[in-house]
């Protein structure tokens, strides 16, 4: 039977460590919503959204209750957009009526946001694709929920460069659109190498083709709680160290899985997976830099951050496959800078710096995230980081994304608030040399050889 | 007592005084709510009671215990907390 060391131990993870389960996602396949009448595709999408997603907000909060730990958000994936609108929409005007929609349906279930904005042009586009990706600005500007994002790339197929120069310019415009609230809507866009179809978490979530009708997908967290078990073990050799990262890992997965199974009980929709991810926030003791500093180095960012980093993301990874009957997503460290307190504390010593945090992501999950560079950094430039994140997921052959700010009318130095999850930022150095050349090619990078392996 | 479903885990946290125990019961006994076992231990210099109960032939809905248990804690200036064990079973337990 449960003791009371074992009550007091969960929750005090719950009430000072800031143990929660950080999304509840529900897929929603919106393949039988096509209609080449837009107005038709546009009343069949809210409509599947409204039914199906009616109750999981409320079924969120009783699960809250019932176990008092915290669901911080419920959300909605839908079917990649651009292969639901291809069909009514000709121009990216129509697509916007589209992203309007689920924007609508969004704030009717109350949902926090809606991803799936989306477009997978990992070899090539159709004429919907690119509609989509240049109505993306548009989009996100005119709604307040919807998330997009753009897999530009994949081991199997290599890296679309025709989609990754349109990408930065479109990173440039939605910044433009958004500028009066610090071009926030670049918040809510991703690019992606490898983008996995059962995402959970924002802005990257889509449900993909491959996917039932409707599925509860589940993303953990738990920095916090990591970085406090580790304070119990500080010098000791990195056997105790990698030991308990994983049986803090396995705990706090294990209550994602029950909230994921309770969610799909509840709502008769079944569970997909788990995210086992170390998702930090910005509110302090909820950060994964503080877990680097705890395992030995000064600020995220110094010498020995990468191998601490890649040793951390082993080991919650090996912890949470125990405690879930099945695992997917991104299931990883995330390394945002905005949304971790102690992230921008090392930005803002001088310790971490945009190469740095490329190299940390060939050892994580996810890719350069939430990062503010300046406002009037090129197109090209946007389009070169974009594509060597690429590369290190294309050959790595794991998810690597990016997620940048450019910032207009603001420059390095400065810092940008998004408020909320989202937190505040330091605008950071962007090298300034040329890659326009570079990105000036057409076509697409051939995949790498170890991706032949049939 | 095996059937987790009803299982029920409350905690009491506070300053100790007299009468915590006796209050909470009563209002479980009054709800038709079954104590399966009780502990107590002093964290920090606090009283700390964990009580395993039986929620299976409760008269009141899980949320409204929760609430007339706030009312109950609220009143002796202790704070009280209901939750279904599966979520301390499936973190502690493989």
């Amino acid at each position: 039977m449960i003791n009371i060391f074992e009550v007091n131990e969960t929750n005090k993870m719950i009430e000072q460590e800031n143990l929660d389960v950080r999304t509840i996602t529900l897929g929603i396949s919106l393949l039988d919503c096509i209609d080449s009448d837009l107005k038709q595709l546009n009343h069949k999408i809210y409509e599947k959204i409204t039914r199906t997603a009616k109750d999981l907000v409320a079924v969120g909060k009783e699960i809250e209750a019932n176990y008092c730990i915290p669901i911080v958000n419920k959300r909605i994936s839908v079917t990649p957009a651009s292969l639901v609108g291809g069909a009514a929409c000709r121009t990216p005007e129509d697509f916007v009526t589209v992203a309007k929609t689920l924007d609508a349906a969004a704030r009717e279930v109350g949902v926090n946001f809606i991803g799936g904005y989306s477009a997978l042009v990992s070899k090539g586009m159709t004429a919907s694709d690119e509609n989509l990706i240049r109505s993306i600005p548009q989009a996100l500007a005119e709604t307040d929920y919807v998330c997009s994002s753009v897999n530009v790339g994949s081991t199997k197929t290599g890296i679309n460069m025709d989609a990754v120069r349109l990408m930065g310019g479109v990173i440039r415009q939605t910044a433009e659109y958004t500028k009066e609230r610090d071009s926030f809507g670049c918040a809510k866009l991703v690019v992606f190498c490898n983008a996995p179809d059962d995402n959970p978490f924002m802005a990257g979530a889509f449900h993909g083709v491959t996917e039932a009708d409707a599925v509860i997908n589940v993303g953990v967290s738990g920095p916090g709680v990591v970085k406090t078990a580790l304070e119990a073990v500080r010098g000791e050799s990195f056997e105790v160290l990698c030991e308990t990262i994983k049986k803090t890992a396995f705990k706090i997965t294990r209550v994602g899985q029950l909230v994921a199974k309770e969610a799909s009980k509840r709502l008769g929709i079944p569970f997909g997976i788990i995210d086992l991810s170390l998702a930090p926030t910005p509110a302090i003791g909820d950060s994964v830099a503080d877990i680097l500093h705890e395992i030995g180095v000064e600020y995220a960012g110094a010498p020995g951050t990468t191998a601490a980093l890649a040793l951390l993301n082993d080991q919650v990874k090996k912890g949470g496959v125990m405690a879930s009957s099945y695992v997917g997503g991104l299931s990883g460290a995330f390394i945002p800078v905005s949304e971790d307190q102690g992230m921008i504390d090392a930005v803002q010593a001088g310790a971490l710096t945009l190469e740095k945090l490329e190299a940390m992501t060939c050892v994580c999950s996810v890719g350069l995230d939430m990062i503010a560079i300046p406002g009037d950094t090129p197109a090209a430039t946007i389009s070169g980081i974009i594509a060597d994140e690429m590369a290190i997921g294309m050959v790595n052959q794991k998810t690597t994304a990016v997620r940048l700010i450019p910032v207009i009318g603001k420059g390095v130095g400065e810092t940008v608030e998004f408020g909320g999850l989202l937190g505040h930022a330091p605008v950071m150095p962007v090298n300034p040399y040329s890659c326009e050349a570079f990105v000036g090619r057409t076509g697409r990078i051939p995949a790498p050889i170890h991706s032949f392996k049939n | 007592m095996e059937n987790t479903a009803e299982k029920t885990i409350i905690t009491v946290v506070g300053k100790d005084t007299v009468g915590i125990i006796a209050k909470v019961c009563t209002y479980l006994s009054e709800n038709g709510i079954n104590v399966l076992d009780i502990s107590q231990t002093i964290v920090s210099g606090y009283f700390n009671m964990m009580m395993i109960v039986d929620m299976s032939r409760a008269q009141v809905s899980f949320a409204s215990c929760q609430k007339g248990l706030d009312e109950v804690g609220a009143g002796l200036g202790v704070s009280v907390k209901c939750q279904r064990a599966e979520i301390f079973e499936k973190m502690h337990r493989i």
